[in-house]
């Protein structure tokens, strides 16, 4: 072997018995223990016969779907402003928009409970001009805006870099034939973010179906995926099906952000 | 109507600032006022801040130990890990890349489940900061990596190379002389990523905390459970304090690197 290819091996060797050490293995380890329950491998047929399991799989695939076409949406419309006007503070209300990134789930929730909870904003204010209650922090409606708020600035940010590469004059070209602001931007400005769109959509449903801190800052009874797993293991000791289903939401979410960087390919990479 | 589409788009951006800024303000004024539910005119006091570094400062700087841990190891295994994978182009770089890069995919939860199953009855281990600080690493080791083979991918690090070789440079000497301070708005912008993320991490941790080995953010959720808001909201604010003079950094040094990769 050369001297080069020896220096090569040797560079990737921390890594290779860190990785071999504390991810092969425990995830080997996870994929047995599955199967060491008292109904062996069976318990994924059972798992997914399981009405409980099935429904909350269905939950957490609603409200990450919801929550990712929401922040599309959202950052989409704040990252084509943000990019195509000029105005004082700008840069400050960009930095406003990703401050959140840095937010562990469970502070998303508390921010949610401040706007939501029985002691929030909301319901004060309801309670003050309307003598209503408004308490929305502990619903589902509780997690969709709390998933909201982490995957805002995620989609945000890849967008806005897409759309500073889009071409201007496409749509002045498409403007000058005659094409209204809708034809505009559903047949120019759209296509041409369509890769970021679907990069940055992937990376949001795949953050919402493994987010656990915000559903577990609620505290609802909202059977989404990762607290049954939670509940699983913690308070029931079912370790088979907590390492079953988390088998199935790992490949889940892994086989969706890889569909998804195939699909939108190399302009994945440039758009962030 | 273009009038029209640029109302829509303000009024769009000021309602998602709006969402995520007032929560935060709200965290951070709660924090310092006497009372909530008597509301500011109860007056402003650091009695709460002062409260929480009485019951959680232990969580402050076990959280910056494990962040700096987590940027130890980052450097030690992910930078020369970078350059090998840079070096070795082909499948078997790509699929070890990918499979590194995992655990941004897997959910934390998931990922804590296996270090359990393999590694809780190894009971020394278990119980210090070490099995932290294992997923935080585990966690943020991709972010370095992928930050430094960014660069090494636009550099032309082979030419660069060849050019050291054919002076008579040994391997370890490009690695230390070219790869490196070549790669260095790659590996600040990795750095800056793996301390914000290891301080905030939450999903991993709560499984893998004892105890005796609570995080910020573990403290932080044991604070939501169980203390009253303005204690809560003050103990936000010191993890607000600390986290974003770091995402600020964080941001800068990616746009840095993103001109340098340019």
């Amino acid at each position: 072997m050369r001297a080069d290819d020896r220096f090569t091996l040797l560079a990737a060797l921390p890594l290779a018995i860190f990785a071999g050490a504390f991810l092969l293995l425990p995830l080997a380890r996870l994929i047995m223990a599955s199967g060491e329950g008292p109904s062996g491998w069976a318990l994924y047929g059972q798992v997914l016969a399981n009405p409980r399991y099935m429904r909350a799989l269905g939950q957490t695939v609603a409200v990450s779907g919801l929550v990712s076409l929401a922040a599309l949406a959202v950052a989409t419309t704040a990252a084509l402003f943000l990019v195509r006007r000029r105005f004082f503070g700008r840069s400050v209300l960009i930095g406003l928009l990703t401050f959140p990134l840095a937010f562990p789930g469970v502070v998303v929730g508390f921010m949610i409970i401040l706007l939501g909870g029985r002691q929030g904003l909301m319901n004060a204010l309801a309670r003050d001009l309307f003598d209503a209650r408004l308490v929305f922090a502990y619903s589902m409606t509780g997690l969709f805006l709390g998933y909201l708020y982490f995957s805002i600035p995620r989609v945000l940010l890849t967008v806005m870099a897409a759309a500073e590469k889009l071409d201007p004059a496409l749509e002045e070209a498409a403007r000058s034939l005659g094409a209204g602001p809708v034809a505009v931007l559903r047949d120019v400005t759209l296509p041409g973010l369509a890769p970021a769109l679907v990069a940055s959509g992937a990376v949001a449903f795949a953050t919402a179906m493994g987010a656990f801190g915000t559903a577990f800052t609620l505290a609802t009874n909202i059977d989404v995926l990762p607290m049954v797993i939670y509940t699983e293991f913690t308070l029931a000791a079912n370790i088979a099906t907590a390492a079953a289903l988390s088998v199935v939401l790992g490949l889940v979410t892994w086989a969706l952000l890889f569909l998804a960087r195939s699909f939108a390919g190399a302009a994945v990479a440039a758009g962030g | 109507m273009r009038a029209a589409a640029l109302g829509f788009q303000i009024a769009v951006t000021g309602l998602a600032v709006a969402f995520l800024l007032i929560p935060a303000l709200m965290s951070a004024v709660t924090g310092v006022t006497a009372n909530y539910f008597r509301g500011l005119s109860s007056g402003l006091t650091l009695d709460w801040v002062a409260r929480v570094w009485e019951l959680y400062a232990s969580t402050v700087w076990r959280s910056m130990r494990i962040a700096l841990g987590a940027l130890a190891a980052a450097l030690l295994i992910g930078v020369p890990a970078a350059y090998a994978l840079a070096r070795a182009p082909g499948r078997l770089a790509r699929a070890i890349e990918e499979f590194v890069s995992l655990p941004l995919a897997v959910p934390g939860l998931a990922l804590a489940l296996a270090l359990l199953q393999l590694y809780g009855t190894w009971r020394g281990f278990r119980i210090s900061e070490w099995f932290i600080l294992v997923g935080h690493v585990l966690y943020t080791l991709p972010f370095m990596i992928r930050a430094v083979l960014a660069v090494f991918a636009a550099i032309d690090l082979p030419k660069l190379e060849e050019a050291a070789a054919a002076l008579g440079a040994p391997p370890w000497r490009r690695f230390i002389d070219i790869a490196v301070p070549n790669a260095a708005p790659g590996v600040l912008a990795g750095a800056l990523t793996v301390v914000t993320l290891s301080i905030g991490e939450f999903n991993l941790t709560w499984m893998l905390h004892t105890p005796l080995t609570k995080t910020l953010p573990v403290g932080l959720a044991d604070s939501y459970a169980s203390m009253r808001l303005e204690v809560a909201s003050a103990y936000t604010l010191v993890f607000f304090v600390m986290v974003l003079p770091l995402l600020v950094a964080m941001q800068w040094a990616a746009a840095r690197a993103q001109g340098f990769v340019r």
